[in-house]
């Protein structure tokens, strides 16, 4: 039902997200943000069960942010993946799992862009690109011909807007906008919408 | 005097029917009241509040208050309320998985209820009909319920839970103002519902509720004339109608548009044609007279009546409630008319 998307450039993480908050079959909103932002640098991609998203996204936004009064520094991307998959771990076995996917991309200043790709069983893994939802069938084997570790910014752009078509084209669900950000070393930037029209 | 009256129970009690009625009370475990934990105690306090015992926050919300059928309860009970006013709340019995509390009967969550945002402020709708596993188990009940002066609540899901959980907010929210000094903001108001019914996830609780409220913005002090018009544009981005979608499965959306129930399906597609921000407000009470009748007509689990509240800065204000198989005979008999006038 729901997309999510990220691809890693040399100094950059592009990400995008589809906008749509559905409720059975009705779309109850078309303009949804589905980004939490951890930190000047950090971004966190939260799609999953309907409360637990927002919930857990909260949770370790506000932890992240703690971490950053206490000690006066902020937590690098790294970090910051391995705390929220710990906090999923934490809960995997209780009564109260969070069923969530995530997608946790940033720019840290010493080690660069970093993209993480979590899921609701709680593994870990860091990847240049990587997307979730049934729309990742689809569109998983594009980025894996067209992506290359050396992207420009505006290649990647084209390479997320080829994706969108392909979803707009062969996904049996309606995903008509998506929103895109960038982070670099400068932070993190919101750039245009992806909307598509019906083909 | 009246209050001191209502809780100087124990003048009651003593005249009252039996003694075995306090300790068979207990012995039952009916719950927590004021009239069961008075005859215990002596006292003369004038305020007998129940303050439950920290022991409630250890208990899975599920077992909170839960009847058991243990006994062994009972004795110690009675020795401790001697020394407390108030019976304790149980021990939860250990929890390895936890159980839904079985419904009595099952409920259909059938309703149809709808708000939208609009320049004239807020307005809200919903049908009257409470349906029980198939049949009507009351035409004329409320599913609008006013929260406070500027903040109104549609409910959807099972009316008991609504109802409670709109009584739980309404305390919340007064209990902020009076320690805060200020009105909570829509948005928090939902925030707040949203987390007192996080705890009940993936339990039976259905709550699915549409908060629809004004937001009076920020009451700054005199400033000058330059800050005068900042505080305009300030008040513009705070200030203003709020509509917030909320549900006991965790959602929370913030929106210009929502309908919620059942019926929800064919309210949309009539509020999708129809709703823009620059309506006047009888032409938003009408569009959503039309939406609710549409899908009253269609659905089987709302219909009878519809109840229209309209929220603007000065508060909300409710439109009598208008039986709707009114309406089918009118739209009845405006289409024999015009059929007759094309054939003639």
């Amino acid at each position: 039902m729901e997309y999510l998307i990220g691809i890693q450039g040399p100094d950059f993480v592009l990400v995008a997200a589809d906008n749509v908050a559905a409720s059975s079959i009705i779309q109850m909103k078309h303009d949804y943000d589905k980004m939490f932002k951890l930190s000047e640098k950090i971004l966190l991609l939260c799609v999953g069960e309907a409360g637990d998203t927002v919930q857990f996204a909260e949770y370790i936004q506000k932890n992240v942010q703690l971490y950053k009064m206490r000690n006066g520094y902020e937590l690098s991307p790294s970090a910051a993946a391995n705390f929220t998959r710990k906090n999923l771990a934490d809960y995997l076995r209780s009564r109260t799992p969070y069923h969530v996917n995530l997608l946790l991309a940033g720019y840290d200043d010493t080690d660069g862009p970093g993209l993480f790709y979590m899921d609701y069983l709680s593994s870990l893994a860091k990847a240049p690109f990587a997307a979730h939802g049934y729309g990742a069938f689809l569109t998983l084997s594009i980025l894996d011909r067209y992506y290359r570790p050396d992207l420009t910014r505006d290649e990647a752009v084209d390479l997320l807007k080829k994706c969108a078509e392909e979803l707009n084209k062969r996904f049996i669900l309606n995903l008509p906008s998506f929103t895109v950000r960038l982070i670099d070393k400068e932070g993190i930037r919101d750039l245009e919408k992806i909307t598509l029209g019906t083909k | 005097m009246a209050l001191q009256d209502i809780c100087n129970f124990q003048d009651i009690f003593v005249d009252s029917s039996t003694t075995e009625c306090p300790s068979a009370l207990l012995g039952k475990k009916t719950g927590c009241n004021y009239v069961s934990a008075l005859p215990f105690q002596n006292s003369t306090s004038l305020f007998n509040f129940r303050i439950p015992l920290a022991e409630y926050l250890d208990e899975s919300p599920t077992q909170f208050g839960q009847i058991s059928t243990s006994q062994d309860h009972s004795t110690a009970l009675l020795q401790e309320s001697t020394i407390s006013c108030f019976p304790l709340p149980l021990s939860p019995p250990p929890a390895a998985s936890s159980q839904a509390v079985p419904l009595p009967f099952p409920m259909s969550h059938g309703t149809t209820t709808l708000a939208f945002a609009f320049q004239g402020g807020v307005l809200a709708a919903a049908d009257t009909r409470s349906s029980c596993s198939g049949l009507v188990a009351c035409p004329a009940s409320q599913k609008i319920l006013p929260i406070h002066s500027h903040l109104v609540s549609t409910t959807s899901g099972t009316s008991a839970d609504c109802a409670l959980w709109k009584r739980i907010l309404s305390r919340e929210l007064r209990l902020y103002q009076l320690r805060h000094r200020r009105q909570l903001s829509t948005g928090g108001a939902a925030k707040l519902l949203s987390h007192m019914l996080h705890p009940f996830k993936g339990t039976k609780l259905c709550v699915a509720a549409t908060l629809c409220g004004w937001d009076g913005g920020e009451v700054d002090g005199g400033h000058g004339t330059g800050g005068a018009q900042a505080d305009l544009g300030g008040c513009m981005k705070t200030c203003g109608p709020r509509l917030f979608y909320v549900c006991s499965d965790g959602t929370r959306l913030q929106g210009t548009l929502f309908s919620v129930g059942s019926g929800s399906p064919y309210a949309y597609s009539i509020l999708d044609q129809g709703v823009k921000w620059g309506l006047t407000v009888d032409e938003a009470t009408s569009i959503a007279r039309e939406a609710v009748y549409r899908a009253t007509h269609r659905d089987a689990y709302s219909g009878n009546n519809v109840d229209i509240y309209h929220i603007t800065s000065t508060g909300w204000t409710r439109r009598n409630r208008e039986d709707l198989k009114e309406e089918y005979y009118r739209e009845k008999e405006r289409k024999e008319r015009k059929m007759r006038l094309d054939m003639a």
